[in-house]
């Protein structure tokens, strides 16, 4: 009876993990082949990249394979991995066989690049500081805006509720909290004093801390959770047309950060694997128009001045400041606010 | 019993088999673990003192430890009733009962932790029935708990299901003929019997409970001194490459644990011996 019964048990957990599967791949890491590879002449190429790119580059995969089978006559095959920046980071640092990474900021790539396995001075290596498209921060509200949020400085108002995942786990979320402090330092006059006020405030008002952007986005979206999604501009986008527009709303802020997400060759894996052309040819083509163009139809900012006229209309213009400019580059901003005593876990540490 | 040739077995083979064991254990255990000290180049005593010592950290020790006790010691109860509905009665359905229960095991935590989340959530199923009573379950200690005993409910079960099956109902029913009342059968026939098995599946889930990430980060709310549990500060120490801190959790919270699992199967064996 029993020995029956463990028989079909097992066929049936078998059946739910292969279903579980195919939905855990869409949430978490999943390294997926895109284009026709398997050629003897075929050359293969792994972009590691984090959660939100998945589409930009599965359809930029296309069109580079497309572009370099035309110019080189030779295949190339594009695997492309996703997860959360940090973690992205430290698989290429553990041994995860990337030839380019295409991460959330540039704390990540410089923590490559500390391992050995990126050559110094990448970010001077393409234009815009390695960032082939930008991206900001903006507010999601549900539909109608009916708390009327407008501005950071509505976000602490009684009875708001903030959702933004946590800036120790999630590279997304420090991107929010920067974008916080920049709105609260020039609204000060430069006071530092006040700005680490305006956070702490504003973190009072975050009722729960996801650990990465895609969790926040569930929490705002399907648990009915906050009044206001920090979020990134290609998500709130996405998530605006995945939904529906009737559900949400999106804010632009008087002023935010600018995202700008980088890109590096992994030098020491390309020479390896001999894909040093292919690869430098691959993040080259993100600039080009029709690479700009597949970053604007995913809501990524282009940097490319002819494609960014086409698209002005998508991407309300906006004040921007930028990482550099107000916190020093990202190892400062990192070493000053999100390591263990900075001032975010200040925020938390009890009286 | 300890050597070979002292008295021997009936079946041969002490050494090979013993030799296969130790290199078993160190290729899936010890080896894992020791990389986890060797991974800890950096880690001062002092380093390792200040994460010890850290408000934050301390916090995150007590919510692991009191969510995974508290899921332990319900699955405990709740499992027991669950093996003997399953030995003792015979009932349509039974053998997709019988399956459903290792299905925590086959589940993918995160899946586990985001449906969770849904039910209990203000706005889900069971979630919006309290929030009226102004209990509050998903973003809770409450909820962690929860997740805590979907995962750990299947090792109380499946350790105690088979005890049960070999305890012989004629020794109870012995019992009741000689004038012991039911509970009386129940605390003094039925539970000295059982009572390892519960242990075992108790330190079972507990232990599995304290290492829970996949699951509990969805429905934990992650605040840090209320509901962060330790293996994310472990996480949110590796994402700041501070693989020096990250070992140092990951080490108190191994030692913690291997010290209560060692606490628990002594008791277990005590038991077992004062029983015989």
């Amino acid at each position: 009876m029993l020995k029956q019964w463990v028989g079909v048990s097992l066929v049936l957990a078998m059946a739910l993990v292969v279903g579980a599967c195919g939905n855990a791949s869409k949430s978490g890491t999943d390294a997926s082949a895109s284009g026709e590879g398997g050629k003897a002449k075929a050359i293969t190429l792994l972009n590691v990249s984090y959660d939100p790119t998945r589409e930009l580059y599965t359809e930029f995969n296309k069109a580079f394979a497309a572009h370099w089978e035309q110019e080189k006559g030779q295949k190339v095959n594009i695997k492309q991995s996703h997860g959360g920046s940090g973690k992205q980071g430290r698989a290429v640092i553990d041994g995860l066989d990337a030839d380019v990474v295409t991460l959330a900021l540039g704390y990540d790539i410089d923590a490559i690049q500390k391992a050995g396995l990126i050559n110094e001075g990448w970010q001077q290596k393409y234009e815009h500081n390695s960032s082939p498209y930008t991206s900001t921060i903006v507010f999601l509200v549900r539909k109608g805006n009916p708390k009327g949020i407008k501005d950071w400085d509505d976000l602490i108002k009684d009875g708001i509720e903030v959702i933004t995942p946590n800036p120790q786990t999630s590279g997304g979320a420090r991107w929010n909290y920067l974008a916080a402090w920049g709105y609260a330092l020039h609204q000060n006059n430069n006071d530092e004093a006040k700005a680490q006020e305006f956070v702490k405030q504003l973190y009072e008002h975050v009722p729960v801390l996801d650990s990465g952007a895609r969790g926040a986005t569930t929490t705002f979206v399907e648990r009915g959770l906050g009044d206001v999604l920090l979020a990134w501009e290609n998500e709130a986008w996405l998530s605006v047309e995945e939904l529906g527009p009737d559900k949400f709303d999106i804010i632009y802020p008087s002023e935010s950060i600018l995202a700008e997400p980088p890109v590096a060759v992994v030098d020491k894996n390309a020479d390896k694997k001999g894909t040093r052309e292919v690869a430098e040819a691959y993040l080259e083509y993100l600039y080009s128009e029709e690479g700009q163009t597949i970053a604007a139809e995913n809501y990524y900012r282009p940097v490319l001045d002819s494609v960014k006229s086409k698209y002005q209309d998508a991407f309300p213009e906006i004040k921007l400041f930028t990482i550099d400019e107000l916190f020093g580059g990202w190892a400062a901003a990192q070493e000053k606010h999100f390591n263990d005593g900075g001032i975010f876990t200040q925020i938390y540490a009890p009286k | 019993m300890h050597s070979s040739t002292s008295k021997r077995g009936v079946l041969p083979g002490f050494g090979i088999t013993m030799g296969y064991s130790v290199l078993y254990i160190s290729l899936v255990v010890l080896i894992p673990l020791s990389a986890l000290l060797l991974n800890s180049t950096g880690l001062t005593w002092e380093k390792f003192w200040d994460v010890a010592t850290d408000s934050r950290v301390l916090a995150s020790y007590k919510i692991s430890f009191l969510t995974a006790a508290a899921a332990g010691l319900i699955d405990t109860v709740l499992g027991l009733l669950i093996a003997w509905v399953l030995v003792r009665y015979e009932f349509p359905g039974k053998g997709i009962f019988d399956a459903m229960i290792d299905l925590p095991f086959a589940l993918p935590t995160a899946v586990a932790g985001v449906s969770l989340t849904a039910i209990y959530s203000a706005n889900g199923w069971i979630g919006s029935l309290f929030e009226p009573l102004g209990i509050k379950i998903a973003f809770t200690p409450i909820g962690i708990t929860l997740a805590l005993m979907f995962i750990g409910i299947p090792f109380v079960v499946r350790t105690v299901q088979p005890v049960l099956q070999e305890l012989e109902t004629e020794v109870e029913e012995a019992a009741a003929t000689l004038g012991a009342s039911r509970f009386r059968t129940f605390r003094s026939v039925i539970l000295p019997e059982l009572l390892p098995p519960l242990l075992t599946g108790f330190a079972l889930a507990f232990a599995r409970g304290i290492g829970e990430y996949g699951s509990v980060v969805f429905i934990s709310g992650n605040m840090p001194m209320k509901t962060e549990i330790a293996p994310l500060l472990i996480m949110s120490k590796l994402e700041q490459f501070d693989y020096a801190g990250a070992t140092a959790v990951a080490l108190i919270l191994l030692l913690i644990s291997f010290v209560l699992l060692l606490l628990i199967n002594s008791l277990q064996r005590k038991i077992r011996k004062t029983a015989k």
